[in-house]
């Protein structure tokens, strides 16, 4: 295929991703919302004024990056997972898998895909945050690009579980028994600094941990980690799961018999 | 000499519980053709389209599409082939024209171009008032069809169609051959049948493959084939019950029908002595049919013989 006929194939499955998620709203882009008006609503402002002050900032504002990034997370991961697992269950995907288009054009539209979604979503719960507070953006260049990798990161793995998966609960045990637990765990309700020195240490294992502290430093200037070495991890951790992606892609993972 | 449409050389397949779905099968299709590959179920048909069109893995062996490997180009054999496959395998959610204008982008068509292609397919397909449907909504004729329009968007020099008129009423069924003779005839797209309806394949294809137990047991012109035929069956239907059969050498009653008999005709025999000796027994025949399909029957002998072969050999 010639770069053009690449990029029609590329943008047809990204607007089919995106028409996708936004023609069913009341289950894609509603939900999270209203989910995070209620967290905002308890943890921020019922509960959130009785804690007082996390890290030196007010806890409704330590939460709303959390909060957001928790969004972006589930989000992007979840639309990558239940698109492709649903054109593999219909088998529509062989729609793609008999076009010419080459794998990686096919792996980079449903990443973008995601990403929309991720973003589409963290943008729906910033604009819930500032009913309850004001958000002010210290560092915009490095918020934008930790939320930008987090999307890509979690696309991506969306992609495998939905590769690797057999039937549609397939698809709902990582988010349920992984990115829940360890997102929760990852610094979005407290300050690790607030743990024993052993949990702490524990929490220094969580890849999420170091997406939502940084991007809680892009917004609030305050962290409990590295930022140049979490945009680091990251990278490494979007280039191997690429790679991996790509790979199972190829052999027709769950694809070809 | 133009390269063959399709070319396979020992092509092999076993799957993960060692059943050796294809046993090094060659096969070319020229360009141009109206090639049936036959089969009963199981015998390897659509494992051989699958690994043409990407959806299969293959063990061993060679294809090409056009001259093209797939295996060093496999994006440039696979421009060059539409796929209608056996199950229905689009989103049932998706509207219609959506389905067939996502195929174009897939394969690089901007929409200005794929706009008026899609339409003029869908109208000749008969869909066009369908085209805001959801598929689910559609019959299943309507889908089949759908899915016709759909692999031939992008103008495809090899169409292949995996049972392309399953389920599908004996008058769409006739108006579906028209289509493809005359994608075949008018635009020169070779294509490669895989069919139940035996008479579909004698009706539409000049070449012939049968395969079983995934080896090519025949492969010639549909013509040689049906030429191989040295007995052929008629029914003919009589005005009332016969009382005693007339001396004819392969004539018989049908069961549970007085006014039917069977008549088997070597090849050579004279239908003249036969329809003179039942004029002179008083036997009045009102019409005369084929049993069943002349190439069905070569079909079910060639796969009977090889699987006697087959366990004489086990």
């Amino acid at each position: 295929m010639s770069m053009r006929q690449i990029w029609v194939a590329f943008f047809t499955i990204v607007t089919k991703e995106i028409r996708r998620f936004m023609r069913i709203w009341p289950q894609t882009l509603l939900p999270p919302s209203i989910t995070m008006t209620m967290y905002f609503i308890i943890f921020g402002n019922l509960i959130g004024a009785r804690v007082g002050e996390m890290d030196g900032v007010p806890y409704i504002d330590y939460i709303v990056p959390g909060l957001i990034m928790m969004s972006v997370i589930t989000n992007s991961y979840s639309n990558v997972a239940s698109s492709f697992f649903s054109n593999k269950f219909q088998r529509s995907v062989e729609e793609m898998v008999v076009s010419p288009m080459p794998d990686w054009v096919i792996l980079l539209g449903f990443i973008v895909g995601g990403v929309a979604r991720g973003l589409a979503v963290g943008a729906i719960v910033t604009g819930v945050s500032l009913f309850f507070t004001d958000v002010q953006v210290h560092h915009p260049f490095l918020t934008m690009l930790v939320v930008l990798m987090t999307a890509v990161l979690f696309s991506i793995g969306g992609f495998i579980n939905s590769l690797l998966a057999k039937k549609f609960d397939d698809i709902s045990i990582v988010p349920i028994f992984v990115l829940t637990p360890l997102t929760y765990l990852g610094g979005v309700f407290y300050s690790i600094n607030t743990l024993p020195e052993l949990w702490q240490n524990i929490s220094m294992i969580n890849p999420i941990l170091y997406m939502v502290n940084t991007f809680r430093y892009g917004i609030l200037g305050v962290s409990d980690i590295d930022a140049g070495g979490a945009i680091a991890a990251i990278s490494m951790f979007i280039v191997v799961f690429y790679i991996l992606a790509l790979w199972l892609l190829k052999r027709g993972q769950g694809i070809r018999s | 000499m133009a390269e063959p449409a399709l070319s396979i050389r020992g092509l092999t397949k076993v799957y993960g519980n060692d059943f050796h779905a294809l046993k090094g099968i060659d096969l070319n299709v020229p360009q141009g053709d109206f090639f049936a590959l036959l089969g009963p179920n199981g015998a390897g048909k659509s494992t051989t389209l699958g690994i043409v069109c990407s959806l299969v893995n293959k063990t061993a062996g060679q294809v090409k599409v056009f001259g093209v490997d797939i295996d060093t180009n496999f994006s440039l054999a696979k421009y060059h082939l539409g796929v209608v496959p056996q199950e229905f395998n689009f989103n049932q959610f998706e509207k219609v024209y959506d389905i067939v204008l996502t195929q174009a982008g897939y394969y690089g068509m901007p929409m200005r171009e794929a706009r008026p292609r899609a339409r003029q397919l869908l109208e000749d397909l008969g869909l066009w008032d369908k085209r805001d449907n959801v598929a689910r909504m559609l019959s299943g004729g309507m889908k089949r069809r759908l899915m016709i329009a759909r692999a031939l968007i992008h103008r495809p020099k090899l169409l292949i169609l995996d049972e392309p008129t399953a389920g599908v009423d004996i008058e769409l069924r006739r108006s579906m051959w028209e289509y493809m003779r005359r994608i075949n005839r008018e635009e020169g797209t070779t294509i490669i049948l895989t069919t139940h309806y035996l008479e579909e394949a004698e009706n539409l294809c000049r070449n012939i493959a049968i395969i079983n137990h995934g080896e090519i047991v025949k492969n010639t012109t549909m013509r040689e084939l049906l030429a191989e035929l040295d007995t052929e069956t008629f029914i003919l239907d009589v005005s009332g019950p016969v009382e005693a059969l007339p001396d004819i050498e392969g004539l018989e009653r049908v069961a549970h029908d007085d006014s039917q008999l069977q008549l088997s005709v070597k090849k050579g025999q004279r239908l003249n002595d036969v329809f003179k000796a039942l004029n002179d027994a008083h036997v009045d025949v009102v019409s005369m049919r084929n049993r069943a399909n002349r190439l069905e029957e070569l079909f079910v002998n060639l796969v009977a013989e090889q699987n006697q072969a087959g366990e004489i050999r086990s």
